[in-house]
Order: C-alpha cells, then sequence, then structure tokens
C-alpha cells in the first residue's frame, strides 16, 4: 500500500479553510436585521424560485450564502430535525439554539474529517415572542458559531456590509421600511450598483402573526412597502 | 504544496454521516416526513408498536379485531356547498359500554385549506392527524409549494393503507378528508377504505357507527349548490338524528354546554365555526322537536 504524503494538520486545516473562505466570498451577501416587530432577512438573488433565504419552523428562519447544493442539503436537514423534534414532542420546543448546534456539530465534523469541506456560510434566526429577545446565530463552514446582536452578515463582502451596518449605530430596533432601506443601501453601496426589486429576496418574521410567522415579501410587496 | 492522500479508497461512503445529530441526508431527498421517520425512526410512526403487538399476538392467538378495549371515536361528515365544504363531527367516545371522553375533538386543521375528521380508535387517530399535518407542512417548506388537493388525498391515502397491520389487531384508521381544491375553484370531499382505497365523494359522506343515520338524513335533505347556512344547518341536523339512534354518538350536551365541532373550509381559507353559532342552531332544532312532541 503507498505511504500517503505528510502534510501537517496545521496545514491542512488552513487550506481548507482558504478553500471554503474562497468559495463563500464569490457569492453575495443576506443581510438579517431586528426590526420592531422581528426580523427581517435581505438578500441579493437574481433568481425568483431558488431561494437563499427559507423557513424552518414556526418562528426560525435559515439563510445560506455559498455553494447552492450544500446550503440547500444543510436547510433540509434543519427542516427535517425541526419537523421530528416538534412532532415528538411539542411545537415550543423546538428552538433555534439547538439547530444551530447541530449545524454547528455537522459542520464542524465535515470540515474535519472531509477531504473536502463545504462551502457554506448558514444563518439560523428566531424571533421572540412574549418579551423573548430575538436570537440570530452565524455559522461558518467551520462550525464556529456566532451569536450576532441587532443585525448579521453572511456571504459575499460580509465583513464590508457588516462595517457599514455598524457605522449607522442602531440602538434600538427600525421600523420595517428603514429596516429595508437601510439593508438595500447597504448591499447597493457594497457591490457599487443599483439593485432592482427583483433582483431581491426578502422575507420576515413577524412576530404579530398567528402560528407560523415567516413571511415572504414578493416584489410587488417590497415596492408597496417601500413607496411612501 | 502537499496534499492529503487519503488512503480510503474513493468509493468508501461518507464517514461523517452516521455520527451527526442534525438529520443531514445529502442522499436524501424524499419531501415526505412519513416516509423519513419510516426511514429513520421507525418507532415514531403509528405502525411502529406493530412488531410489539405481533409479537403479544403470536404468543397467544388473536380472537379478531375489536377485541380490544379503545376508546372510538364516532360520527363525522362533510357537506359540499356552493362555496366549499363544511366538515363536522360529535364529541363523544366510548370505550365498550363507558363514555371515555364528552369532549374529544374529531375534526382537524390540516393546514389552511383543508381539514380531515377521524373514525376509530381515538391514540391512533390523533396521532394520524397529527402526523398528517406535519407532513403537508413538511413538504410546503422542503419544496417552497403546497402540494395539490389531490395530491394531500392520496398522501393521506397511503399512511392509511401503512396502518393496515394495525387494523388486524383491531386499531383502526378511518379519516373522512375535505380540501379546498385552489385550481378547480370548489371543495372536495375523500373518503378512504381500510386498505387504503381513495374514493371521492361528489355531494356529501359520513364515517363512523352513526354514519349510516347521518347519510340518511343527508340524502333527505341535500340540494346542490346550498348555501353556507343550509350546509351548516343540515350537517348539524344529520349529527343529531345520528346522536339519536346510535349509542355511539353524542347529541349536544346541554347541561354541560359541549356540543358537535364544525369547520368551514373555502377559498378564503378554514374557518372554525363558533361554539356560539352552533349553540343557537340547536336551540332553533330543539325547539322544533320538541313543538312536534305536543
Amino acid at each position: 500500500m503507498p505511504m500517503p504524503y505528510y502534510v501537517s494538520p496545521e496545514q491542512m486545516m488552513q487550506d481548507k479553510a482558504e478553500y471554503a473562505k474562497k468559495g463563500i466570498a464569490k457569492g453575495r451577501s443576506i443581510i438579517a436585521i431586528e426590526y420592531v416587530d422581528g426580523i427581517l432577512l435581505v438578500a441579493e438573488n437574481p433568481s425568483a424560485s431558488l431561494y437563499k433565504i427559507s423557513e424552518i419552523y414556526d418562528s426560525i428562519a435559515f439563510a445560506g450564502a455559498g455553494k447552492y447544493s450544500e446550503f440547500e442539503n444543510l436547510r433540509k436537514a434543519g427542516i427535517r430535525h425541526a419537523d421530528l423534534k416538534g412532532f415528538m414532542y411539542s411545537r415550543e420546543d423546538v428552538t433555534a439554539r439547538s439547530l444551530a448546534n447541530g449545524y454547528s456539530q455537522s459542520l464542524g465534523t465535515i470540515f474535519s474529517q472531509e477531504l473536502k469541506p463545504l462551502e457554506v456560510e448558514i444563518l439560523v434566526v428566531q424571533v421572540g415572542h412574549n418579551g423573548q429577545p430575538n436570537e440570530m446565530y452565524r455559522i461558518s463552514f467551520d462550525g464556529s458559531i456566532i451569536d450576532e446582536r441587532t443585525f448579521a452578515v453572511i456571504g459575499g463582502k460580509s465583513e464590508a456590509v457588516q462595517a457599514l451596518l455598524k457605522e449607522k449605530g442602531l440602538t434600538q430596533p427600525p421600523e420595517l421600511q428603514a429596516a429595508l432601506t437601510l439593508c438595500i443601501s447597504a448591499l447597493e453601496q457594497i457591490g457599487n450598483q443599483k439593485l432592482s426589486l427583483e433582483s431581491l429576496e426578502v422575507a420576515i418574521l413577524d412576530r404579530t402573526r398567528d402560528g407560523r410567522k415567516f413571511r415572504r415579501l414578493s416584489p410587488a410587496d417590497t415596492k408597496q412597502l417601500l413607496s411612501p | 504544496m502537499h496534499c492529503w492522500r487519503s488512503s480510503r479508497p474513493d468509493n468508501n461512503p461518507p464517514l461523517a454521516i452516521d455520527i451527526m445529530k442534525l438529520p443531514f441526508l445529502p442522499n436524501h431527498d424524499d419531501p415526505s416526513f412519513f416516509d423519513f421517520l419510516t426511514q429513520h425512526h421507525p418507532a415514531l410512526t403509528p405502525t411502529g408498536r406493530s412488531g410489539f403487538l405481533q409479537a403479544q399476538a403470536s404468543a397467544e392467538p388473536m380472537r379478531g379485531a375489536g377485541s380490544m378495549s379503545v376508546p372510538h371515536a364516532t360520527t363525522v361528515l362533510a357537506i359540499k356547498y356552493q362555496q366549499g365544504v363544511v366538515i363536522a363531527g360529535d364529541r363523544r367516545a366510548t370505550e365498550g359500554f363507558q363514555i371515555a371522553e364528552r369532549r374529544i375533538e374529531k375534526v382537524f386543521k390540516i393546514d389552511e385549506y383543508s381539514a380531515m375528521a377521524i373514525a376509530g380508535a381515538a391514540g391512533p387517530c390523533i396521532e394520524m392527524a397529527k402526523l398528517f399535518q406535519v407532513e403537508l407542512e413538511h413538504y410546503e417548506k422542503l419544496e417552497g409549494v403546497q402540494l395539490s388537493c389531490e395530491g394531500k388525498a392520496n398522501k393521506l391515502g397511503q399512511m392509511v393503507k401503512a396502518n393496515l397491520p394495525m387494523v388486524f389487531q383491531g386499531l383502526v384508521v378511518m379519516p373522512l378528508y375535505v380540501g379546498y381544491d385552489l385550481k378547480r375553484a370548489e371543495g372536495r370531499i375523500f373518503k378512504y377504505d381500510l386498505a387504503g382505497g381513495r374514493y371521492e365523494e361528489s355531494d356529501y359522506h359520513a364515517i363512523g357507527s352513526g354514519g349510516k343515520d347521518a347519510r340518511n338524513t343527508m340524502r333527505e335533505h341535500f340540494l346542490k349548490g346550498l348555501a353556507e347556512p343550509d350546509a351548516l344547518k343540515l350537517s348539524l341536523l344529520a349529527l343529531y338524528n345520528a346522536a339519536d339512534d346510535d349509542v355511539g354518538t353524542g347529541g349536544p350536551d346541554l347541561v354541560r354546554g359541549i356540543y358537535p365541532t364544525a369547520k368551514i373550509v373555502n377559498a378564503t381559507g378554514i374557518t372554525d365555526v363558533s361554539d356560539q353559532q352552533i349553540r343557537g342552531i340547536y336551540d332553533g332544532l330543539i325547539a322544533t322537536r320538541r313543538s312536534k312532541e305536543n
């Protein structure tokens, strides 16, 4: 049997991380931001049918950046996990925290054990009701998990978008319209181009809704929202 | 730069899958929650218990279906009207000659445009309704679109079929399914047999121990294109007559204030008929009956 070449673990991890980061940075950014009644998710997405943002459970949403086939598989896994848990126990026992932990475990295992890491960065957000705070978790390709406040950005030039949003110094969650305007202007500024409403994927987790809080906003809905 | 050559042959299955808690299944592309449970968590499916029961049955020869004492739920019905469907059911569950439950709900909202009512062994019935709810929501989330009305009805048929082993143990689950077909712009009623056969009813149907009595009433009074209040009134009358003739069906309980439940499915979605409205209709019905006695 031929002996495998030796590569130091450090070098190997670094190579994998570089590979994954490159894949993720190629795409475009997705922003999740808290607004008065919940959480707004905005993604730049030229396709009207291949979604980057999706509903996972009653008050939980998912967003994925990077390679579509890979985060699509993760999205499906999340829906299975949530539906299974809700069926076994109760709907209120499905939490973003446990889901984010599951994602972190999966991504971490794949990153350390598989030859090719997943080129994805994902976002799991949960809108809080009855006075509970919102939760936003950003999970990277290596399984590292970051608990975000106020807003979270994944994919593309996420750091630049993040810096831009930080500059605004949000102290109070804005109204939905203001939050949407803020997200669009941030995406336009970083991408250096004007974005049409058709090229945006917008969804909200609205805590004032009964049952399932997730709602997609069509370009027509967004247009109506933005018109004063 | 060196790269790591794995000594593991390339055609080996990926290592990671089996040790992860999250059901990350890159090769599992089935949008059905029921199939997912059957494959990966068989103990959670309604038939998951059959292994245990079969072991018992082989130790002691089966005495035939119905020998087990389980609460049985009883008259449920559906009537089409001009804009949609009314689905209603009584509230009684019995165990032998005893009343097991006076307030049981037999009509379930399944999603925005469909509902199902059940007759049979209460536990497995409620479990199937719950599983069917998750099934449809799961499909919608994975695929990004809702199943068609016919697709939902077929899926329920497969679940009834999968329950067949339990029928031999006496745990019968018999659904009546109604949905609003958005494409055809009409309400639809589906009935099933124990083997999972699915049959569409054009006007009305009732199942359960009082089903025949309810069907007789509906046959006498049904008209095509009924208005919503008339269809609701007819469904409550049919339930009343079924309760009159069938011990397993509960009528309106005036002392405790327990009334049958009804839901309306139409183009605007599914709505519960309020208790107050049902009470009002029954007050009228009972007054008419009383006047005949004098």
